[in-house]
């Protein structure tokens, strides 16, 4: 699949921005006043500067409001009404924090679920297609999950949680990359069956239908960077979790802590350049490749 | 709007025989003749004169090689445009309630006014068959020229799809599966109409005819033995010749 910068940066910062969200919600920490305005400014940067990265991608952004319609079917549009509705009960539980110094918590609670379940559905976008075998698992939700509660967590400042949080997070992502990669192999999806002339012998693309290149392969069929996988693999593995999990472990400092998050944050961009990189289309097939 | 129906009343399609298709990529031309001027916005190119052309096309034409385990390889021309499929998972992706299947024919199509460009129903379709106009930024995708079937402007001849009409193999059929007694159905039926990549559970309506057997080539050529050598000894000059040349180093035989 085509690693479009807007996604990437729509479910690496809203992942974020929504899992900051969760544990203010649970009043983890439950900061009021200004210190209280600081966390939600964030988590609101991350959360709605995700979610309107996402619509550059569109080819009409002035109708996203009709993305709201078709929340009995649709994966995407049932994410526009969660996350909304998450947005805004949080926004009346952090007024309430920022200007009363005032925990509402059930209010909070139900904040703090409609994050997850705006996460949730973001990644079900995904786990839905068959046509990708390797987002078609439980590994993607518990993916996506993961990362938001520990990233969250870590921005939260709640190193209780972050470490083990992110240690998971880790754990699901190996488990992703190791059975993802022969996953599309194993579901038995072949050039035979994608032309139906599979039991007539071995089938090989002869010719594509044009000379020149076209929205199908630009979209779905990415190879190129498949080459730098495993460096990349490394890469946001070290940064992504094993130094913030290194820098967590040290004596508190703001500068660690710091530090621990710009990892962090690299390490997931990359990793989701990779979860689009490396995501192989079953439409591919018909060219000739995987 | 993007719930599937359970059933549709017709269930038009159609047959694409590979047994008889030569790959002239006509159905490709007049599929994006008829579409760019008709229901939608217009099939646009990009830099269609320059050093990368690139297009919006609803049919293309791929060519596949099999090699069977014995005996020669074989070419085979292979049009894939939409399959309108009956659990088409295109439909259910969209957000907006753009893309829908016809309860009264079972044709997907997609409401370009109500489309986002998301481009996720591009993703759910296994086939390729929806493709995103770079000018547009709508969702494009075959219309089985649901503004030919019906058009009473037209002379019932042209009453069927522009891929279906302009093809001159006759490898392309137009009907109603839900009728067993349709040419199309009957065609699917004796011909053992497959279905492309079943086991992602999307039914697609349009079935594809495998090639026929061909016959094999025999060993036994009744013109071989008016072949064979008739002089065996060469006599007079040529027979000077080849002891001459013989004599050569390194021309001898």
């Amino acid at each position: 699949m085509h690693p479009a910068p807007s996604v990437i940066l729509f479910t690496t910062f809203s992942g974020l921005g929504f899992g900051l969200l969760f544990w203010l919600g649970i009043g983890m920490p439950g900061p009021t006043g200004w210190v209280a305005f600081t966390f939600f400014a964030i988590a609101y940067l991350m959360a709605v500067g995700g979610l309107l990265a996402s619509t550059f991608h569109l080819g009409h952004p002035e109708r996203a409001i009709k993305a709201f319609s078709q929340w009995k079917t649709s994966w995407l549009s049932r994410e526009a009404w969660v996350s909304v509705a998450a947005l805004l009960v949080m926004v009346v539980y952090g007024a309430g924090l920022v200007f009363w110094g005032q925990a509402t918590v059930p209010l909070g609670l139900i904040g703090a679920a409609l994050s997850l379940l705006t996460v949730a559905t973001t990644s079900m976008i995904y786990t839905q297609l068959k046509t990708v075998p390797r987002w078609n698992h439980w590994s993607t939700p518990a993916l996506f999950l993961s990362l938001s509660l520990g990233g969250g967590a870590l921005l939260a400042g709640q190193v209780r949680f972050a470490l083990p949080l992110l240690s998971v997070a880790a754990t699901v992502q190996i488990i992703a990359w190791m059975t993802g990669d022969g996953r599309f192999r194993g579901r038995g999806t072949d050039i035979g069956t994608a032309t139906g002339l599979g039991t007539l012998g071995r089938v090989k693309a002869f010719e594509p239908p044009h000379t020149g290149t076209n929205y199908l392969l630009r979209e779905f069929v990415h190879v190129v960077g498949r080459r730098h996988s495993m460096k990349l693999r490394l890469l946001s593995l070290l940064l992504g979790y094993g130094l913030p999990i290194l820098l967590l472990m040290l004596p508190f400092s703001h500068i660690y802590a710091g530090l621990a998050v710009v990892a962090h944050v690299a390490g997931i961009l990359a990793s989701r350049w990779l979860f689009f990189a490396e995501a192989e289309h079953v439409v591919g097939l018909y060219y000739g490749r995987q | 709007m993007t719930e599937l129906p359970k059933t549709t009343a017709r269930k038009l399609g159609l047959v694409i025989d590979l047994d008889t298709c030569v790959g002239c990529h006509a159905c490709v031309v007049s599929c994006k003749g008829w579409n760019t001027e008709n229901y939608g916005a217009p099939l646009s190119d990009q830099d269609a004169y320059g050093e990368a052309p690139s297009g919006t096309f609803l049919n293309r034409v791929h060519s596949y090689e099999v090699q069977p385990a014995e005996g020669t390889a074989k070419l085979i021309h292979f049009p894939k445009s939409c399959l309108h499929c009956e659990d088409a998972p295109c439909v259910t992706v969209c957000p907006t309630g753009a893309s829908y299947k016809r309860t009264e024919d079972g044709i997907v199509l997609v409401n370009e006014q109500d489309c986002i460009g998301c481009g996720l129903c591009a993703w759910a379709c296994p086939y390729g068959a929806r493709e995103l106009d770079a000018a547009e930024g709508v969702m494009k995708k075959c219309t089985l020229c649901v503004d030919r079937i019906y058009n009473e402007n037209l002379p019932e001849i042209d009453r069927e799809p522009a891929c279906v009409r302009t093809c001159p193999a006759g490898a392309r059929h137009f009907g109603d599966f839900a009728d067993p007694d349709s040419k199309v159905s009957r065609l699917t039926a004796d011909r053992g109409g497959m279905d492309l990549m079943p086991e992602l559970g999307t039914k697609p309506v349009n079935k594809y005819l495998p090639p026929r057997p061909r016959d094999a080539a025999q060993d036994i050529d009744i013109l071989a033995p008016y072949l064979a050598p008739v002089a065996e000894e060469s006599k007079g000059f040529v027979a000077w010749l080849d002891k001459a040349l013989s004599a050569i180093p390194g021309g001898s035989n």
